[in-house]
């Protein structure tokens, strides 16, 4: 474990319009918001805290083309090249002649891909999977409470009064900053 | 920011706040069943006990249980197994296609819907299963090399699209709904006090905390599963339409299947989530979540989809007539007038005719009168099948072969052991899932929440 060098508050508000009003004048001030617990998805969040936008439609494109191409492949291989046959007078000579039958297929293993693929990519992006501990630190975050982690560097009464001013209704630190402590380095070495 | 035009009615009825909205979803799960609901789940369970029984009799003793015969070599198998699929249609309507049309009425029903569709969909699949014969040889339906006793899999075949068309819809339907779930069992997570219960939501929950990046992730996925699911339905009962349609039989030889179908499939798909969502708002008193408005709109979509389907009724025969090929309007002619004229026009009456009264305002907002036409709608799309298959069949090419169909009572077992199953699934479905997208609902709160709508005006 790194040694913290900052403290770390956690700030509850029990409204989604108040605590994205705070975000602005938090930011503005300096501190850095490390993470935001909503019960819900709070529209314009992300901008507030300047997240970069989510490339989760692109992986369920780039999975699509995978999709695609292996349902092409599949039936190439099967129909015309392996054992092709002549079914119903309908004979396998080339791809591209029986293509129009194969349409249902390739559509259906694009979708396939793309969904399956890009939820599996969702789960390991956000580090989700059964049975792991809850993410949220107070478990009033999936019902109606809005938190936010603030990490500052000393002044802790200043963002205090901040958030307060903002409407905050519960403040905690959670994280003290450490001091460099030879002991503790010793005690992970 | 929350503004609302106040001409739309309120989506969330009663004073809620956010908590409100949790402590109703889990309301369900954290109190004993009422009595109703017992009562309904045992007759559900013995159905589908009765079901179990046949299948088991039509596994050991083979196809022969059945009512078929050489001209009718197909009948309520194939009839139930496109009747299910279709009523699996609408859930994904709902969460997919009303998601991408920013409809903002479909976050209370969705999650039902979609609970609805999968529990379908297994009832469907169910039916070619036993239809083999050798269950056990099912692995042959998937692309395995010829070693394995049998050629490669037919590409080409309408057969063979449906197994990936219906798996494809099945698993995909089934993250979809999950991934929504996770957030709502997390709540519950949250707020259980058995630990038991606990445990069993923190693996549900996958450890969902709601980072706002998550939801971020969470909210493009929603929305490109949507825009997956939504070509995805309607493949699946174009795909399921031409397992008649490709073949050369007078009756199902029609290029106006798909989109036929398709509306068919809505149509009876709506009934159902009309049915079930009835009978739950009053057992868990969801009242002030699905409202007489929610259930209007889906009457409006009923009505819609029923006059759909009642026109390809009529161009059906028209084109059967225009054809000029005598098989054809024979075709036509026997199924309205021959010796199963009665499913015919049962199939009328209540596809074409009974959504009709919904042109009435004060009909569409009866739950009585709407619990009534989404059950007679599901006899009449039930028929639909029938029809289609059966009378398209038993008048085969040599007068000699003609023949009627009468099911045995596997059959009918069968048949019922499905409903059963599907009920029992729906009814724990109901006891121990948040049946409310309570997550997303909490994002309409103050824009159509009946309060807040209230504020707002003043």
């Amino acid at each position: 474990m790194a040694n913290k060098s900052k403290s770390v508050i956690s700030v509850l508000f029990n409204d989604d319009d108040v605590m994205l009003k705070s975000i602005k004048p938090i930011r503005e001030k300096g501190y850095n918001i490390r993470e935001a617990y909503t019960p819900f998805p709070v529209h314009g969040l992300d901008h507030e805290l300047g997240l970069a936008r989510t490339r989760m439609a692109i992986t369920a494109f780039i999975f699509g083309a995978i999709g695609l191409a292996v349902a092409i492949a599949l039936t190439y291989y099967t129909m015309i090249s392996d054992w092709p046959q002549n079914i119903g007078g309908k004979p396998s000579f080339s791809w591209g002649e029986n293509m129009p039958a194969f349409v249902p297929i390739m559509f259906e293993m694009t979708v396939f891909f793309a969904a399956h693929l890009m939820v599996w990519t969702y789960f390991v992006r956000n580090g989700m999977y059964p049975g792991r501990k809850a993410m949220n630190p107070d478990p009033r975050t999936t019902d109606d409470m809005f938190m936010l982690e603030i990490e500052f560097d000393g002044g802790e009464d200043e963002l205090r009064q901040l958030l307060k001013d903002q409407g905050a209704v519960e403040i905690n630190l959670v994280e003290k900053a450490e001091e460099e402590s030879p002991e503790l380095e010793e005690a992970h070495a | 920011m929350h503004y609302e035009s106040p001409v739309r009615e309120p989506l969330i009825t009663g004073d809620k706040s956010y908590h409100d909205i949790t402590v109703d979803v889990a309301k369900p799960i954290e109190t004993n069943a009422p009595r109703s609901w017992w009562i309904a789940f045992s007759v559900a369970l013995i159905a589908f006990l009765w079901g179990i029984g046949c299948i088991l009799y039509t596994i050991g003793t083979g196809i022969g249980t059945w009512g078929l015969n050489k001209t009718v070599n197909w009948a309520w198998d194939i009839t139930n197994f496109v009747w299910w699929v279709g009523i699996g249609h609408a859930g994904t309507l709902i969460s997919a296609v009303l998601l991408l049309f920013r409809q903002k009425w479909r976050m209370s029903i969705n999650r039902s819907a979609e609970a609805m569709t999968i529990f379908a969909v297994v009832q469907a699949a169910l039916f070619p299963l036993i239809h083999m014969g050798r269950p056990w040889l099912a692995y042959y339906v998937f692309p395995i090399p010829n070693q394995f006793g049998s050629l490669w899999v037919n590409f080409n075949s309408p057969l063979l699209w449906d197994v990936f068309a219906i798996s494809t819809y099945f698993s995909v339907s089934l993250v979809f709904w999950y991934v929504g779930l996770i957030p709502d069992f997390a709540m519950l997570r949250d707020r259980a006090i058995n630990p038991i219960q606990k445990h069993i939501y923190k693996i549900l929950s996958f450890g969902w905390g709601g980072k706002a990046k998550h939801w971020q992730r969470f909210e493009e996925v929603s929305l490109v599963l949507a825009g997956l699911a939504t070509p995805l339905v309607l493949s699946v009962h174009t795909i399921v339409s031409m397992d008649f349609a490709t073949s050369v039989i007078p009756g199902w030889h029609t290029t106006i299947f798909p989109p036929y179908f398709v509306a068919g499939a809505i149509f009876s798909g709506f009934a159902m989530v009309q049915t079930l969502l009835i009978i739950m708002r009053k057992m868990f008193k969801m009242e002030d979540y699905i409202t007489i408005q929610h259930i209007e709109m889906m009457n409006i979509i009923i009505m819609v989809t029923g006059s759909i389907v009642g026109i390809a009724y009529i161009t059906e025969l028209f084109m059967a007539w225009y054809s000029g090929v005598e098989y054809e309007q024979y075709a036509f002619l026997n199924r309205a007038t021959g010796p199963y004229w009665w499913a015919y026009w049962s199939m009328m009456t209540c596809n074409v005719f009974s959504p009709q009264f919904m042109w009435f305002k004060k009909l569409r907002t009866s739950i009585m009168f709407t619990f009534i036409i989404s059950i007679v709608v599901n006899i009449g799309m039930w028929f639909e099948r029938f029809v289609i298959i059966v009378t398209s069949l038993h008048r085969d090419y040599l007068p000699s072969s003609w023949t009627m169909f009468s099911p045995s009572f596997v059959d009918i077992g069968i048949f019922i052991g499905t409903i059963g199953f599907f009920f029992v699934l729906f009814l724990l479905y109901a006891r121990s899932f948040p049946v409310i997208a309570q997550a997303e609902l909490k994002t309409i709160l103050k824009s159509s929440g009946e309060n807040y709508k209230k504020i707002q005006e003043k």
